[in-house]
């Protein structure tokens, strides 16, 4: 069969990488993002891809973009909420935070996430009953289980929307919908650059190095769950590019938090300045 | 009965008619739904998401405003978006009771109308001033892109607040499909598809492209439902299979479930998986033969929905239901309570053959 892949923040970093990873995999793939110029552009480079322009972090955009979304692909056997905002930048201590920039990196992170699988969920239920499972994919973060100073913001979302996969995971054990929780790594991406500009970018993981592993734990976790797998492209070779092993990178969101995991230590030894 | 006006789905005070078997009626919470359900009944539901059919826009040959709602299509085929039937009114919006709105400035074929991102253009009438296939143009994602952007979801005079699109998603909202809401699926909550689960009851879905209720236009009205795409997936006609098998209850949440599964059991015989178009009206007359019982909303004498009923109790059972629905303060339309109506014994069922 063919997979039904709608992503997040897929203009850029790691969503672009997950647009081109599921199109070489075979997927159909729709994509979303706030800015027009990135969608037109990206969806010109695919044009098997559709493009859909909303913004996650606004109630009004989040029935229009599923409307798009399941109005392109029929349904959707894959939802990957990707798009992410790190709250102030340049990044700030907790106690220089404003308000406005904390509620934006919670809607985007947290909310929209939410709102988004609300909409998509009859969908991805019917798929589940129709093939055996369908997954929803919440890209987390090594900061959503360790305190870093000066990333309150961002990680007090991630440890929220972290906490939200493994309740909903845990609730809709019956339905054959899974939700994974995902620690990407540190990537070299615009979202990190701007958190950490002096970062080592030779020491940063490629964010098409982090698609693939998150494609193959989508993957996985559909072949759990009976799905017929796609024909892998790729090649199912693990890029040990960060550090980390598959089992490191993929938390199934309802079986113990990311602290049973190496997460952090990435952190540690790349961003000591974190 | 009252109009429902507040756009909550499931109001903690929802009731439930109950139309028994043999005719005896009892009044539930609709919230002990479950209770009413025995185990190996499979529930089949309508997972049809609502479009946002309503388009306000310009006749560009006159100049004039109008308002296009979308009410038909020939398939539910994503790439299908390029052509609808619509019925088309005049200036106003949805404060005017459908019934007092103005027809159109007169339509003729090849004429274009301007709806904010989109323009489409009439392909021909339907035998009726306000009912057109109208063609989009555009490539399929900028159509949705722009029914997305500009469109509503019809409105209703009965219920004060603007609908948003969210307001007619039921929780099980899936293929983009329906005109208006599937309403009956609003009652389903996760929590009690869940407790479904626990008790052995099965819930399937179909997608059936659920139509428009009124018009306003009593010529019309007479004509609806229109013509109704629908899709039944694998898993549902196993399901189905599996419980005539059984002899369990198949039970419909909504008259569109009622209005797919009879329509494929009579071309196939069985429930086949696939597509198929809806076009035969369920009455008295109608044969049922996959559907045991229906959960759906209250439904007023002189509409489709009512005469649906027909096909599962006999008139005397139907003038007891309007009776206590009346009495007991039972609220009506898209937001308003249930009924759980079970297919009367052949006894006393009305007589009379099939519909063709």
């Amino acid at each position: 069969m063919t997979w039904r892949v709608a992503i997040t923040g897929g203009t850029a970093g790691l969503g672009l990488a997950l647009v081109r990873e599921f199109l070489e995999r075979g997927a159909d793939v729709a994509f979303v993002a706030r800015g027009s110029d990135g969608v037109v552009r990206v969806a010109q480079e695919f044009p098997r891809a559709h493009g859909i322009i909303g913004d996650v972090s606004k109630k009004e955009d989040i029935h229009r973009i599923a409307l798009q979304i399941l109005g392109a692909l029929g349904g959707v056997d894959v939802l990957i909420n990707n798009a992410s905002d790190l709250g102030p930048t340049p990044l700030q201590l907790l106690a220089d935070t404003e308000c406005e920039d904390f509620e934006r990196a919670l809607v985007t992170n947290v909310l929209g996430p939410f709102r988004l699988t609300k909409a998509l969920l009859g969908s991805l239920a019917a798929q589940a009953r129709e093939n055996g499972g369908a997954v929803v994919l919440n890209v987390s973060s090594d900061a959503a289980v360790t305190p870093y100073a000066g990333w309150g913001a961002y990680g007090a979302s991630k440890a929220a929307l972290h906490h939200l996969s493994r309740i909903w995971d845990q609730e809709g054990a019956g339905s054959g919908v899974r939700w994974l929780s995902v620690d990407p790594g540190d990537m070299d991406t615009a979202l990190h650059a701007a958190a950490v500009p002096d970062a080592d970018r030779s020491a940063l993981k490629r964010p098409e190095v982090a698609a693939r592993e998150l494609a193959d734990a989508v993957a996985a976790a559909l072949e759990d769950a009976g799905v017929v797998a796609l024909e892998d492209a790729g090649g199912a070779a693990l890029e040990d590019a960060g550090g980390a092993t598959l089992e490191d990178a993929v938390t199934r969101a309802g079986q113990g938090g990311p602290q049973e995991t190496r997460r952090g230590r990435r952190h540690e030894e790349n961003d000591r300045g974190k | 009965m009252i109009a429902a006006s507040e756009p909550i789905q499931r109001p903690s005070e929802a009731k439930l008619l109950v139309i028994g078997r043999g005719g005896a009626l009892e009044h539930w919470p609709r919230s002990a739904l479950v209770e009413l359900l025995q185990p190996g009944d499979l529930l089949v539901a309508n997972d049809a998401a609502t479009l946002p059919a309503s388009l306000a826009g310009t006749h560009v040959e006159t100049g004039r405003s109008v308002e296009v709602r979308l009410a038909g299509r020939g398939s539910l085929e994503p790439n299908d978006v390029g052509r609808f039937l619509a019925v088309i009114f005049g200036a106003g919006d949805f404060r005017t009771r459908t019934e007092d709105r103005p027809l159109p400035p007169e339509i003729e074929p090849g004429d274009r109308i301007r709806l904010g991102p989109l323009e489409a253009t009439v392909e021909s009438l339907e035998h009726h001033p306000r009912l057109a296939w109208i063609r989009f143009g555009g490539a399929v994602d900028e159509i949705w892109s722009g029914l997305a952007r500009h469109g509503k979801p019809i409105q209703y005079a009965h219920v004060r607040q603007p609908l948003a699109l969210w307001d007619v998603w039921s929780p099980i909202a899936g293929p983009a499909a329906a005109f208006e809401a599937p309403s009956a699926a609003f009652a389903l909550s996760w929590k009690m598809v869940s407790a479904m689960r626990v008790k052995g009851v099965e819930l399937a879905t179909l997608t059936h492209a659920a139509g428009i209720s009124s018009t306003g236009d009593p010529d019309l009205d007479a004509r609806l439902p229109f013509d109704e795409p629908y899709r039944i997936p694998g898993y549902t006609a196993d399901a189905i299979g599996r419980a005539k098998e059984r002899h369990a209850r198949v039970i419909a949440v909504g008259t569109t479930v009622v209005r797919a599964l009879e329509d494929a059991a009579l071309t196939e015989g069985l429930i086949k998986a696939g597509t198929g178009l809806a076009t035969r009206k369920i009455g008295p007359a109608t044969r049922l033969r996959i559907v045991d019982a229906l959960i759906s909303g209250t439904h007023e004498r002189g509409t489709s929905h009512y005469e649906l009923l027909r096909a599962f109790v006999p008139a005397g059972t139907l003038e007891d239901m309007e009776r206590q629905l009346d009495s007991r303060g039972y609220r009506t339309h898209e937001f308003g309570d249930s009924i759980l109506v079970e297919k009367a014994v052949e006894e006393v069922r009305p007589g009379g053959g099939e519909l063709r």
